[in-house]
């Protein structure tokens, strides 16, 4: 474990790349209640601690080594991680990447999409924009190199592979991974609280859904 | 309810105010004014509260027309502002009546300013604040960058403090004028910073760096000496912040302003310090740029010094209008 300064107002706490140390270092700092703490967001492997104004870092740094050395009493019962289902219809004009994806893992698109439903994946980091979940779980067979020249707009709702990871792009936006289906589902939607659907730590599923069940999918 | 016009938008006018400091586990970015010091300073000014939504105008020239009598302040860049003919110096409170038509820019020096209109602009809140956030599409109005024709509702003026046209007392021309000639960015060090060569990191401090075009409010981006690391490693990514200057691959440092990603994956080299910002802001195409090391110790106390100054100025403000 290691603490760094992030500029003059933010510190950078960095743990095991592992989802469970990450959750339990932000749980930790979030019941520490450190002064002068206006955020905390988990990463990867790290978690950001982020001041409303520039401060003694050193002492924040240490109050966060204090912080982190308690036992954590908050129960892992009752910050069981929610499951969701994400419908997702792998209809050919969502699924703009599904046959080259297909033919990179050398598995019918039948078979990538039976495969990609059946795993069961785990939001490692919610970042890139406003909603995005980074996804550990895809199948190993599935992993498939980003496009070698990114979209300029990926439509809202993509549901996609990036290496070796799974994500969905909440909103439109540029990007380079792979599109093999669209959820009907809203992951970022700033007049709900909160707005984001997913969290750090949630489980998640794909649901396989037809073309007339998203069309018909209620807001 | 009021509703100010926007005549002629320029290039890019968007509605801030100090943004979302509490939503990024969410990957919802910091944004809101890249100045933060003027904005608070020109609402101030104008009677608001410091966190009151206000225009930020990119370059201009732009035209508003105002639907009644209304206290404006601004700051920012070097910019001619006037109304109907008399020109507004930064940092003065100035008094507009309906029908008037108030004229920003071009700019002579500088990028941005921020007008703050006695009211604020009274669009809906969401995720605690009124700021665009022009990347994901929500905030300000309709989350999008203003148009010509445009109409934004104006908050209750109250009791406008401001009848003269223009008043005779203000913010420091310091607070108020941030554009300089020649810019120079204090910065501390990047968690990344022991991976560059010692020749990049001390080119880092010593050359300038030039501003490319393809600069927004997610950050600014350079052109210079090629900075290069002792390896090439692949990072998980982490934590970056309005200010963070990041390296990509080629080399060309981008300096992350306040609608940066919440994450990323390029080297940190170093921050521009808090007080800097503004500054940083600043930065239009071409423009050259230098960055000169400071300790957190004496970020700190910079940033403390100019807090313990706008607290002068608040208690000023009130004693001026009991």
């Amino acid at each position: 474990m290691e603490i760094i300064p992030l500029g003059d107002s933010a510190l950078l706490v960095r743990v095991d790349d592992s989802l469970g140390e990450v959750l339990a270092a932000a749980r930790k700092l979030e019941a520490a209640k450190i002064e002068g703490v206006c955020d905390i967001a988990p990463a990867f492997a790290s978690v950001a601690v982020f001041f409303a104004a520039p401060r003694d870092l050193a002492a924040s740094a240490a109050e966060i080594q204090r912080a982190l050395r308690r036992r954590s009493r908050a129960g892992s019962k009752s910050l069981k991680p929610s499951l969701h289902q994400i419908p997702v219809c792998y209809d050919p004009e969502f699924a703009l990447d599904l046959a080259a994806v297909a033919k990179h893992c050398r598995r019918s698109p039948n078979e990538l999409v039976k495969r990609h439903a059946a795993a069961e994946y785990r939001v490692r980091c919610v970042g890139f924009a406003p909603g995005f979940p980074y996804l550990s779980g895809l199948p190993r067979e599935l992993a498939t190199p980003r496009r070698p020249t990114p979209r300029v707009s990926v439509p809202a709702g993509s549901v996609a592979i990036g290496g070796a990871q799974a994500g969905i792009y909440p909103l439109s936006s540029p990007g380079g991974w792979n599109i093999i289906g669209r959820t009907p589902l809203r992951l970022f939607d700033a007049t709900r609280e909160p707005a984001a659907l997913l969290r750090t730590g949630d489980r998640l599923r794909f649901i396989t859904i037809n073309r007339d069940q998203f069309e018909q999918w209620p807001a | 309810m009021a509703r100010l016009t926007i005549v002629r938008a320029g290039p890019l006018m968007t509605v801030q105010d100090l943004g979302r400091p509490n939503h990024r586990r969410e990957g919802v970015s910091l944004g809101g004014a890249l100045d933060r010091q003027t904005a608070r300073v020109a609402n101030l000014l104008v009677g608001n509260p410091e966190t009151a939504a206000l225009l930020e105008i990119t370059l201009g020239p732009a035209i508003l027309r105002f639907p009644d009598r209304r206290a404006i302040a601004w700051g920012g860049g070097d910019f001619p502002l006037q109304i109907e003919g008399t020109e507004i110096a930064a940092g003065r409170a100035a008094c507009v009546h309906a029908e008037e038509e108030l004229t920003v820019g071009p700019a002579r020096r500088g990028a941005r300013v921020w007008l703050a209109i006695s009211g604020g602009i009274d669009v809906p809140p969401l995720l605690g604040s009124r700021s665009t956030d022009l990347r994901a599409g929500f905030g300000g109005l309709a989350g999008r960058a203003l148009g010509d024709g445009d109409e934004l509702p104006l908050g209750g003026t109250g009791r406008p403090n401001q009848t003269e046209r223009v008043a005779t007392w203000g913010a420091p021309a310091d607070w108020t004028q941030t554009s300089t000639r020649i810019l120079v960015l204090r910065v501390v060090r990047g968690a990344e910073w022991p991976d560059f060569k010692a020749e990049a990191r001390a080119a880092f401090l010593r050359e300038s760096f030039v501003v490319r075009p393809q600069s927004d409010r997610m950050g600014a981006r350079l052109a210079g000496l090629e900075l290069r690391r002792s390896a090439e490693i692949e990072r998980l990514s982490e934590a970056v912040v309005p200010g963070t200057i990041q390296v990509p691959n080629d080399g060309q440092p981008i300096i992350l302003l306040g609608d940066c990603q919440t994450i990323g994956g390029y080297p940190r080299i170093a921050h521009v310090i808090t007080v800097d910002l503004p500054l940083a802001a600043q930065l239009r195409p071409n423009d050259a740029v230098r960055f000169r090391e400071v300790t957190l110790a004496e970020a700190r106390a910079f940033f403390v010094e100019r807090e313990n100054d706008l607290d002068r100025f608040r208690v000023g403000i009130r004693l001026r209008t009991l």
